[in-house]
C-alpha cells in the first residue's frame, strides 16, 4: 500500500472535521473521495499533506509515518498536493511557479522536469514569462497540475480540479488527469464534488459525509449504489443537501 | 543648478539609508504581515556596535587594512551582530505570540523597540556619541563649484551594489521566488517544499543586517549618533515603505530613494526646519490617494 490512512480525526478548535477516517491508495491507482461541500474532503487532503494536525490515527506513506511531519518535508517526500482553488502564485511568472514545484531539486533536474511539463501543456511554454495571475482559469489549472508534476511525485492529491471551470474545460482537465495517472503512472487521490465525473475516472471511491466515510467501494459499485445515486448522481433528491 | 545637483546627491544618499531600512520593514511584513516597529532600533544598534568596534580597533585595523578596510570590517561586524539580535528578537518576542494574531505581535514589536532603545542608552549613555574624525574618510571631489565627498560617492556605490544584489536575489532567483511565494500564500508555499521557518530566518537576518549597514553609514555621514536615532529614521523609512508599497521589495528601494530626494529638495529650496513635515505629509497623501503605495499590489486580503 502506497498511502494508508487509518482512523484519523481532525478538529478545528472544538469542531470535529474528520472522525476516524480510513482510506487506502495503492501504487498506480486513482482513488476518489466524494462528498458535498463541507463534508471534510479538503480537510482530509490537508491532513495527509500535513497542513492540519491530526488527532489520533496514523497516516503511512511508503512505510513512513506522516503525522507530525511538517508539510514542506512531506512535499519533499513526493506527496504533491494541488490545493483547492489551484493555489498558483498570481504575481509570480508561470515559469517561477513551475520552478517552485521542484523547489530544492538540482538545476538540471528542474530543467528536465520543465521540458516534460511543457510537452504535456504547450500553452504553459508559450506563456512562461507571463504572470500566472493573467492566465485563464483553465490555464491556471494546467499550471497547477504541471507544477504538481515537477517533482515526479509518487502520489498527487488533487482538490476539486474542476472547480470554477467551464464544462468544456472540466472535460479537458479530467482527460489530463486520466493521462497523468495512466500514462505517467502517477498515483492520484482525487477529491471531487462532481461525483458523476469522478466516478467515471477513479477505480475506487469513498463517500465522505460530515467528516465520516459512509460508503466505499469500487467505482462501478458506487455508480450502482442507491444512496450514492440519490444523493450525488442527480437521482431523485431525497435529502435537503 | 549647483544647489539642485548638490541636493539631488544628498537626497540620493539619505534615500539609500531609507531604502536599506525600508527593506527590513518590507521583508518582514511580506512574510509575517507584521510591522516590526523595533526595526529602527536595530538600525541604531548597528550604528553603535560599529562605533564601539571602531573605537576599539580602528587604529590597529587601519594599519593593516587601511581605513576603508577597517570600515568594511566594522560594517560586517555590525551587520552580523545585528542579524543575530534580529534572530533572537524573532525567537523571544515574536514566535511565542504568533498564534495570538497580528495585533499582539505589533504590541510586542513596540516593546522590543523600547527595550533596544533603552538598552543602547544604558550601555552607551544618553548623550550623543561622535564617530571620530580619525575613522571617517575626509577626501572630496571638486567639480567646478560642486563638491562631493569621497564618502558620499562610496556610500552611493555600495548602495547600488547592495540594493542590486538584493533585487537580484529576491526577483531573479528561485530562492527569491520562494520568499515571494511564501509572502503570497504560506500554506501553498509549504506544499512546494518551502520551509517557512527558513524564510523567517532569512527575513530576520537580512533585514536587520541591512539596517545595521545603514546605521554605520549614517554614523560616518553625519558623525553624530544618539540612542533615539532609531525612532526618527525608523519612522521615516517606514513612510518610505508605505510609499513604495509595503511588502514589495523593489517598492521599498524606490520609496526610500524618492523620499530621500524629496526631503533633500524640500530642505534645499523651502526650509530645512520643515523637512520632517514634508515626509509625513507624503505619508498622509499616499494613504489617502494610493494606500497600496507606488508599486504595491492589491491590498485586498481575506480578513
Amino acid at each position: 500500500m502506497l498511502l494508508s490512512v487509518e482512523r484519523i480525526s481532525v478538529y478545528y478548535g472544538a469542531v470535529e472535521a474528520l472522525r476516524e477516517v480510513s482510506l487506502q491508495v495503492d501504487e498506480g491507482q486513482m482513488v476518489g473521495v466524494l462528498g458535498a461541500n463541507g463534508a471534510g474532503k479538503t480537510t482530509l487532503l490537508k491532513a495527509i499533506s500535513g497542513l492540519v494536525p491530526v488527532k489520533g490515527g496514523t497516516i503511512v506513506f511508503q512505510g513512513k509515518e506522516l503525522t507530525g511531519i511538517p508539510p514542506h518535508e512531506i512535499a519533499l517526500m513526493g506527496v504533491t498536493h494541488v490545493p483547492e482553488g489551484r493555489g498558483i502564485f498570481p504575481t509570480l511568472t508561470v515559469e517561477e511557479n513551475l520552478n517552485l514545484g521542484a523547489y530544492g531539486r538540482p538545476k538540471d533536474e528542474v530543467a528536465r522536469a520543465k521540458e516534460r511539463v511543457f510537452a504535456l501543456f504547450p500553452v504553459l511554454q508559450e506563456r512562461r514569462r507571463q504572470l500566472a495571475g493573467t492566465l485563464s482559469g483553465g490555464e491556471q489549472q494546467m499550471l497547477a497540475l504541471g507544477r504538481g508534476l515537477m517533482r515526479n511525485p509518487r502520489v498527487m492529491l488533487l482538490d476539486e480540479p474542476s472547480l470554477g471551470l467551464a464544462p468544456i474545460l472540466v472535460e479537458e482537465v479530467f482527460k489530463t488527469i486520466r493521462g497523468i495517472n495512466r500514462e505517467q503512472g502517477v498515483t492520484i487521490l482525487l477529491v471531487e464534488q462532481n461525483a458523476r465525473k469522478a466516478l467515471n475516472l477513479v477505480e475506487y471511491g469513498y463517500v465522505l459525509e460530515t467528516g465520516r466515510i459512509v460508503i466505499e467501494g469500487p467505482a462501478e459499485e458506487l455508480r450502482a449504489d442507491e444512496r450514492v445515486r440519490a444523493a450525488y448522481l442527480g437521482g431523485r433528491a431525497i435529502r435537503g443537501r | 543648478m549647483i544647489t539642485f545637483i548638490q541636493q539631488f546627491l544628498n537626497g540620493l544618499t539619505i534615500g539609500s539609508f531609507y531604502a536599506f531600512i525600508a527593506l527590513g520593514y518590507s521583508l518582514v511584513y511580506a512574510i509575517m504581515k507584521l510591522i516590526n516597529f523595533a526595526h529602527g532600533d536595530l538600525f541604531a544598534l548597528g550604528s553603535y556596535v560599529a562605533y564601539s568596534f571602531l573605537v576599539w580597533s580602528a587604529a590597529a585595523l587601519a594599519s593593516v587594512l587601511g581605513l576603508w578596510g577597517a570600515l568594511v570590517v566594522a560594517m560586517v561586524v555590525a551587520a552580523i551582530s545585528v542579524a543575530i539580535a534580529g534572530l533572537v528578537m524573532e525567537r523571544v518576542a515574536y514566535r511565542p505570540i504568533y498564534p495570538a494574531g497580528r495585533l499582539p505581535a505589533v504590541v510586542s514589536a513596540l516593546g522590543v523597540s523600547i527595550f533596544i532603545e533603552n538598552f543602547i542608552m544604558l550601555v552607551w549613555g544618553p548623550r550623543y556619541q561622535a564617530y571620530r574624525s580619525s575613522f571617517v574618510p575626509v577626501g572630496y571631489f571638486q567639480i567646478g563649484e560642486l563638491r562631493i565627498s569621497v564618502l558620499q560617492v562610496v556610500i552611493l556605490i555600495s548602495a547600488v551594489i547592495l540594493l542590486g544584489f538584493l533585487y537580484w536575489l529576491i526577483e531573479r532567483t528561485t530562492f527569491g521566488a520562494a520568499v515571494r511565494a511564501t509572502a503570497q500564500d504560506r500554506e501553498t508555499a509549504a506544499l512546494m517544499g518551502i520551509d517557512f521557518r527558513k524564510v523567517i530566518r532569512f527575513v530576520f537576518t537580512v533585514g536587520p543586517a541591512l539596517g545595521a549597514i545603514a546605521g554605520v553609514m549614517v554614523g560616518l555621514y553625519y558623525r553624530q549618533i544618539s540612542f533615539s536615532m532609531g525612532w526618527v529614521y525608523g519612522l521615516k523609512a517606514f513612510v518610505a515603505t508605505i510609499l513604495g508599497g509595503i511588502g514589495n521589495i523593489p517598492g521599498a528601494m524606490v520609496g526610500g530613494i524618492l523620499l530621500g530626494i524629496l526631503e533633500a529638495m524640500f530642505a534645499g529650496y523651502v526650509s530645512a526646519a520643515w523637512k520632517d513635515v514634508i515626509v509625513f505629509l507624503v505619508l498622509m497623501l499616499i494613504l489617502i490617494f494610493r494606500p497600496r503605495g507606488l508599486l504595491g499590489e492589491k491590498v485586498a486580503e481575506k480578513v
